[in-house]
């Protein structure tokens, strides 16, 4: 980290500025598979209990982002995507961010533990320090494969779902963080493809930047290569069934055939086109992510109508 | 006469005191719900609290 002293505070931040430290993208994904891993687990949850927890577990994500942009101001500074941010743009101050991060780390933590159980809150605690220490301070800048390992991060929160539910960890909920962690690489390496300026300009290694982008794109078909099997083997399990199986093919086929094309492309079509295929790849990746966690939730549906599961 | 002239800055301030507030407030139910749902969950339960109560002494096997 450079020093983010270095950022001009223009004013007082507005509540807006303290929200978007929490980076409410990333959260709206969190929230949405935290649901899924509690309302799948074969053991039910009270509304209540439930919904505090998928707060809480929202937050300590929120606490991770506030963190992260505290460590990467800098970078965040000069990429096109992000210099609007609270602390680069000067709103929020880099100290703030890290006692907000901090602050709130430690309140979604506690809380889970005492709404639901001392497992879910040790997950949410690891998640934490490994999305803001194990990859935003330690492998961001170190290593062209931080996406793969910071991608279990993000991966985290259906176990941790499942473990509210539980309060145990189970194939289930190890294959629900396999989907969105093999998944990963991926999205954001087809996404790197066509933001080449940005990561380049803040020495961040990507892949793109120290392999060169044919190698991303052999990269990207392998990693989903490898993600066929875990999505597609997650229907023979107690959360899957005939409709996820069905899903998952057709949505594993539509991906890999995406990657395929991406993987044939050489970088003069792309640029002829401007990167058509990487981004229609990239849009259909949030699909696809959405879609299984969908088919898991309608299998939970069907079930309890006595229709669902093998 | 304005005690003093209304800033920009005061509106953000303000919908950062609004927004906190807002926020605890919900907290509060939050935790409030919370203690209500895990109460009912545990169910009733008694013990000695320096009162005789018949029901709580063992039972002797009727002959």
């Amino acid at each position: 980290m450079s020093d983010t002293n270095a950022f001009v505070q223009t004013g007082d931040a507005g509540f807006g500025d303290y929200f978007a430290l929490l980076k409410p993208r990333v959260m709206s994904l969190v929230v949405f598979t935290a649901l899924v891993g509690i309302l799948v687990a074969p053991v039910g949850v009270h509304p209540v209990i439930g919904l505090a927890s998928i707060l809480f577990i929202a937050l300590g994500a929120g606490a991770s982002g506030s963190l992260n942009m505290w460590w990467d101001a800098d970078i965040d500074a000069v990429m096109h995507r992000t210099k609007n941010r609270p602390v680069p743009s000067g709103r929020v101050t880099a100290g703030e961010a890290l006692g907000f991060g901090l602050a709130l780390s430690g309140i979604s933590v506690v809380m889970l533990a005492l709404a639901a159980n001392l497992l879910a809150a040790g997950l949410l605690a690891f998640t934490i320090f490994f999305y803001a220490v194990v990859y935003s301070m330690w492998l961001k800048r170190l290593t062209p494969q931080n996406i793969v390992i910071g991608g279990a991060a993000g991966a985290f929160p259906p176990m941790i779902g499942w473990a509210v539910a539980t309060g145990g960890v189970s194939v289930e909920s190890v294959l629900m963080f396999a989907i969105i962690f093999m998944w990963t690489p991926p999205h954001f390496w087809a996404l790197a493809l066509f933001m080449k300026e940005d990561y380049s300009k803040a020495k961040v290694p990507m892949l793109t930047v120290t392999h060169g982008r044919k190698s991303t794109r052999a990269h990207i078909l392998v990693y989903t290569i490898l993600l066929i099997p875990v999505a597609v083997g997650a229907a023979f399990t107690s959360i899957g069934g005939p409709f996820y199986l069905a899903v998952a093919v057709v949505l594993n086929a539509v991906f890999l055939l995406g990657a395929y094309r991406i993987w044939r492309r050489d970088e003069m079509q792309a640029e002829a086109d401007g990167y058509l295929v990487e981004k229609k790849v990239f849009r259909f990746s949030l699909y696809y992510l959405f879609l299984h966690f969908g088919a898991f939730l309608a299998e939970a549906v069907l079930k309890s109508y006595g229709l669902g599961g093998w | 006469m304005a005690f003093r002239e209304e800033h920009e800055i005061h509106k953000r301030r303000f919908s950062r005191n609004i927004g906190l507030g807002l926020i605890l407030v919900a907290f509060v139910g939050l935790v409030f719900g919370l203690t209500v749902v895990k109460v009912t969950l545990v169910g009733q339960k008694q013990g000695f609290d320096h009162v005789v109560r018949p029901e709580l002494l063992p039972q002797e096997a009727k002959p």
